[in-house]
């Protein structure tokens, strides 16, 4: 048993042992124990480095509000989490622990030097310093800077822990378990509510945990929590979740909750998650947050022994644990005076209480007389020394606003506390108004923005009966606002423990105030000096001086620093707090996983993989894959010993040879419907569309109103009123909401109906001189080229399967598009593949069809272009119905910078050396002794080796590049310039005698 | 995450169901032709951008698909109503009670 640890008292399990590691060294404490009280036990203070200087620290709070011992916890592989806070965290058998941002060692630091060089590190330190040469900050200043800064260090194996996420109704969510979230939540249970209350800590209770001499009901703070914990039980309309922190509070109260459900465990359950993120609706929010105890600013107030009152306590009350031998209390709050009190009488030696304060109610001076502490009332802490843990204490007396003799104390443990912020963080989420008190020198909330009430000591409330009463109020509001009848609730509280306080800026000393390392942020390492400085050199606004000094901006969001920072601001800039004002809180409330926000998104289920009914036969025929919008698609089918290109080639032959096939399941497909379907799409597409009969297919642009190509497609009409109309595989939802959205707002009159069938039907493309051959004993119709010529549709059966035949090309070969019902698509895929063994049939994939259409110079909507090309950039005016009188985008086209000379033009590149084959990407320029840097002309849009054309072919992009044909243009890369000479965009049979057959 | 009141399935769903559709209130105008490249240019790319009370479009995207107006005011991000496809801008009056 530790000596610091008394036997008996507090709220953990003495019996049960637990042993964990700090920093490889095995250390015993109790079950029940946070990191921090286990610790403490063992009369270990050190237990992290500052984020900046290196210094030495010690643990400061009892609460989510820890800035200094923040560490590394593991559970085997995978299972580490840096910046852990050791006061949250409870220890479990086998828990590795380890301290952050230390090199070598945590109590021998060599990046400590940055400590004695501190006047170098002073607020904008970076901003000033490291602008100069501008090539170092690449090679020399990031790098550096990166490894001597960071906060512990990411995990690097993958996390094998399940992460849940689930939604909530309820009608009153309260948060925070304290004296005024249970009232509150007892009061809305009563009434008829269903209710939720949710608390961080491990149990219920929140300052009442640490309370042993204020009573509720007859009983000490402590013990009632017990009693209440039981009676609440039977409340079937109440939920209460513990280990849980409401991180974020959001619109039309969705409050987000993060449960941590095994992080406490000594063994893990199988199959459940570590953590379940739940997203609440509630019909009335109660805020019970309570209030945060601050740091008093002096020099030396971070070292290891330095924390605060409140905190002392807890451990001492809740954890049975003596953070120290001796100790010496700095206050300018009645709160430390009870303290004090429970510390001595427990058997610690307090050997002074200093209250900055002139005045000291005289009930609590004779307290502390008759328990032999030496009240020093008007004093001022200016230095602590001691460097790994304090030894003692310099104090001055202050008089008519002079420092007097310094006297030095010793002591192990120096306690302070600066008074209470109420933590309204979650109240800020909403957007609601805060208003300076100037009585309790606190923000209190003001206007509302949400249905939620702010009770206890957020609300101001000192002592536990005020926050009682203040809580049951809540919560029969909140019941009653949610359609329940209140009934009464009261309790009978004794003992209370009522006080006031001052808020003070940093301390005042009679050393030199610009060597003082007096601290407003612990773990970003702000001193007062920093925050004057920031003032002295412009920053006016509390946002600037926030962001120059980095006060409030680390993980702990600014909880214990946001106050003292701004009350010393404000000092500097001669106004008061409210003429400053306050940096906004942001969620999360406190740092949360990655997980919790992932939950079960991860994996196979982080985005759907939609898969065509011809996947299957691709995986098993060996098809690399890749992934075109959700879709996954077949890449290419290599054979043994085959890299891309060798089976690219190969899929490329056998297709312009003989016969090739092809899944084009993936096609985004719309169903025009409607005696007005044609008129519908004049409308939406470039195309005239009224003469085209009934079995034939045309080419369909559609653009934007801005004259910007959007999507293209083939659209086939079947009937007088009905268009199968197909849109590129990555554009068919955007296409069917611009459809959806023309005709439910613009044009509501026409009678047209629109279906997606992307996913209702298989498409097999078959392509090659063999295609008709293949297809014709599976068909009762004639596919001759009189009958079915180029750019038909017809509706008849394929294999026995009902189908819409296309005959159309997207190779330049003969071609035809088989849909089938999606349940068909397989057994029609299989049927012409055995068919197709006579001639040498070949499965092809995305890759190979992409060469095939280039050499044809045939566009991909995305790639040939990009948002910014007009019909006329890509050389496609001949789709333009030019006598219709409008369509979508048709006034664009004929806008000032649309119609300019020099726009970009989709033309052919011909690099000189046939076999280069350029980059998709690389920029065009015109000139490569034009001083840089270079206007590029363009880029490349598409690039492959063409064997159909013996050589390599590109589409570019250039200004002016119709004009160009003929010319040189260069791509620079990084292994030397490339030139290339502009040519058309059709490389392969230029005038379509293949397609005619 | 908002809960958005569908003005035809007559409930309120939450955000993730909808999709914003940019600015209410902007008519294709019948002959496009006949507009001046100005005012093809205000069609096309002017917008109000108001802080406080805006009229914009929203569509029940993965619910019954319909387009559909809303006044939002941009400070608050509250939605104060929401009204079908053609119907009239709301009035002010129709608004503050709304909002109250």
């Amino acid at each position: 048993m530790s000596k610091f640890r008394i036997q008996g008292k507090g709220r953990i399990s003495h019996q049960n042992k637990v042993r964990f590691t700090f920093d490889g060294k095995s250390y015993e404490g109790c079950k029940g124990d946070t990191i921090a009280s286990a610790l403490l036990a063992n009369g270990v203070h050190l237990m992290g480095r500052s984020f900046k200087y290196h210094r030495p620290r010690g643990v400061v709070t009892a609460g989510s509000d820890e800035p200094n011992a923040i560490m590394g916890t593991r559970r085997g592989p995978g299972r580490y989490e840096p910046n852990t806070r050791a006061t949250i965290q409870e220890i479990y058998e086998g828990l590795e622990v380890t301290s952050q941002n230390n090199w070598p060692s945590l109590k021998f630091d060599l990046m400590s030097l940055n400590d004695k060089l501190g006047m170098l590190f002073s607020a904008g330190f970076y901003y000033k310093t490291f602008m100069w040469p501008k090539s170092f900050w690449d090679k020399v200043y990031e790098p550096v800077i990166r490894r001597a800064a960071g906060l512990g260090t990411s995990p690097t194996e993958e996390d094998p822990d399940i992460y849940a996420s689930r939604y909530h109704h309820t009608d009153v969510l309260i948060v925070g378990a304290g004296p005024a979230g249970i009232a509150a939540a007892l009061a809305a249970a009563k009434a008829g509510a269903s209710v939720t209350l949710v608390d961080e800590g491990a149990e219920i209770g929140g300052s009442l945990l640490s309370e042993i001499e204020t009573t509720i009901d007859g009983h000490p703070g402590q013990k009632w929590v017990d009693e209440i914990s039981e009676s609440l039980k039977s409340f079937e309309n109440l939920t209460i979740l513990t280990r849980t922190t409401a991180i974020g509070y959001y619109h039309q109260n969705m409050v987000g909750l993060v449960q941590k459900v095994t992080d406490h465990l000594n063994e893990l359950p199988e199959n459940s998650p570590r953590e379940r993120m739940w997203r609440v609706r509630a019909k009335q929010v109660v805020l019970a947050q309570g209030a945060l105890e601050r740091p008093l600013v002096f020099d030396g107030n971070d070292k290891p022994g330095v924390m605060l009152a409140g905190a002392a306590q807890t451990y001492l009350n809740r954890y049975g644990v003596k953070v120290g031998n001796e100790a010496i209390i700095a206050t300018c709050h009645d709160s430390a005076w009870y303290s004090a009190f429970d510390l001595a009488e427990a058997g610690m030696t307090v050997s002074a209480i200093l209250d900055t304060r002139k005045k000291v109610d005289s009930d609590l001076r004779n307290r502390a007389q008759s328990l032999g502490i030496d009240t020093l009332i008007g004093y001022t802490v200016t230095e602590v020394i001691g460097s790994q843990r304090v030894r003692s204490v310099r104090i001055n007396k202050v008089e008519n606003g002079k420092v007097g003799e310094a006297v030095r104390l010793s002591c192990d443990v120096l306690l302070m506390s600066g008074g209470w912020t109420p933590s309204l963080h979650l109240f800020s989420h909403t957007k609601g108004s805060l208003t300076w008190d100037d009585n309790l020198s606190a923000y209190l909330p003001g206007e509302k923005t949400e249905d939620v009430y702010i009770a206890g000591a957020g609300k101001g409330h000192w002592g536990i009966h005020d926050c009682l009463e203040d809580g049951i109020e809540a919560g029969n509001k909140a019941a009653e606002a949610s359609g329940h009848r209140p009934r009464k609730t009261r309790f009978v509280v004794g003992s209370d423990r009522t006080g006031s306080g001052i808020v003070e800026r940093e301390l005042p000393t009679d050393l030199n105030p610009s060597k003082a390392k007096a601290f407003t942020d612990f773990q970003n390492d702000v001193t007062a000096k920093d925050i004057r400085l920031a003032v002295r050199e412009g920053m006016r606004s509390i946002e600037h001086v926030k962001r120059y000094t980095t006060n409030g901006m680390a993980t702990d969001q600014g909880k214990l620093s946001n106050i003292n920072g701004l009350m010393i601001a404000s000092d500097a800039l001669a106004k008061t707090p409210p003429e400053v004002g306050l940096t906004t809180f942001r969620p999360p409330y406190s740092p949360t996983t990655f997980g919790a926000f992932i939950g079960y998104h991860r994996g196979d289920h982080f985005e759907a993989t939609r898969k065509t009914p011809i996947d299957n036969w691709a995986e098993q025929n060996g098809a690399e894959f890749e992934p075109v919008a959700q879709w996954r698609r077949a890449w290419y089918f290599p054979k043994q010993g085959e890299d891309i290109h060798a089976a690219v080639r190969r899929e490329c032959k056998a297709t312009r040879s003989s016969l090739g096939i092809f899944d084009a399941s993936t096609l985004g497909k719309i169903e025009v419907s409607g005696p007005d379907a044609v008129e519908f799409l004049n409308r939406m597409y470039t195309n005239p569309w009224t003469k085209l009969k009934p079995g034939r297919c045309r080419y369909g642009l559609l653009l934007g109103e801005d004259g910007y190509i959007r999507d293209d497609g083939i659209i086939g009409r079947l009937t007088e009123d009905k268009f199968h109309v197909t849109t590129t595989t990555g554009g068919a939802p955007s296409v069917l909401n611009m459809m959806e959205d023309y005709l439910q707002t613009e044009w509501p009159d026409l009678r047209v109906w629109l279906t997606s069938t992307t996913e209702q039907w298989a498409v097999v493309a078959l392509n090659g001189p063999n295609a008709r051959n293949v297809l014709e004993p599976f068909v009762d119709i004639d596919l001759s080229d009189e009958a079915l010529p180029h750019m038909s549709v017809v509706e008849c059966t394929v294999a026995g399967f009902p189908a819409r035949l296309f005959r159309v090309s997207f190779t330049g070969e003969l071609g035809f598009e088989i849909n089938v019902p999606a349940r068909h698509g397989i057994e029609l895929w299989e049927t012409l593949f055995n068919e197709g063994q006579k001639y040498d049939i070949c499965p092809y994939g995305t890759e190979t069809m992409h060469v095939l259409r280039a050499e044809k110079g045939y566009i991909i909507v995305g790639q040939d272009t990009d948002g910014t090309v007009t019909p006329d950039d890509a050389g496609m005016s001949w789709a333009i119905g030019k006598a219709k009188p409008d369509f979508v985008g048709k006034r664009s086209l004929s806008r000032p910078d649309i119609v300019a000379d020099g726009r970009k033009q989709l033309v052919g590149l011909f690099t000189e050396d046939p076999k280069t084959v350029l980059e998709e990407g690389a920029q065009v320029i015109d000139d490569v002794n034009k001083p840089r840097p270079i206007q590029a002309l363009g880029h490349v849009t598409s690039s492959y080796y063409s064997d159909a054309a013996g050589r390599s072919i590109a589409l570019a992009l250039v200004a002016g590049g119709r004009d160009r044909m003929g010319e040189t243009l260069y791509i620079p890369m990084p292994n030397g310039t490339i030139n290339a000479k502009v040519t058309g965009t059709v490389f392969y049979d230029p005038d379509g005698e293949r397609l005619k057959v | 995450m908002l809960l958005i009141h569908c003005p035809y399935c007559l409930k309120a769903f939450p955000e993730l169901e909808f999709a914003y559709a940019g600015e209410a209130h902007i008519i294709r105008p019948d002959d496009p032709s006949l507009l001046t490249d100005e005012e093809w240019r205000d069609f096309l790319f002017i917008r109000d951008n108001k802080r406080g009370i805006h009229f914009e479009r929203w569509r029940h995207v993965h619910g019954c698909g319909r387009f559909f107006n809303a006044v939002r005011d941009t400070v608050t991000d509250k939605f104060l109503l929401t009204y079908k496809a053609g119907e009239s801008r709301p009035t002010l009056q129709d608004i503050e009670k709304a909002r109250a």
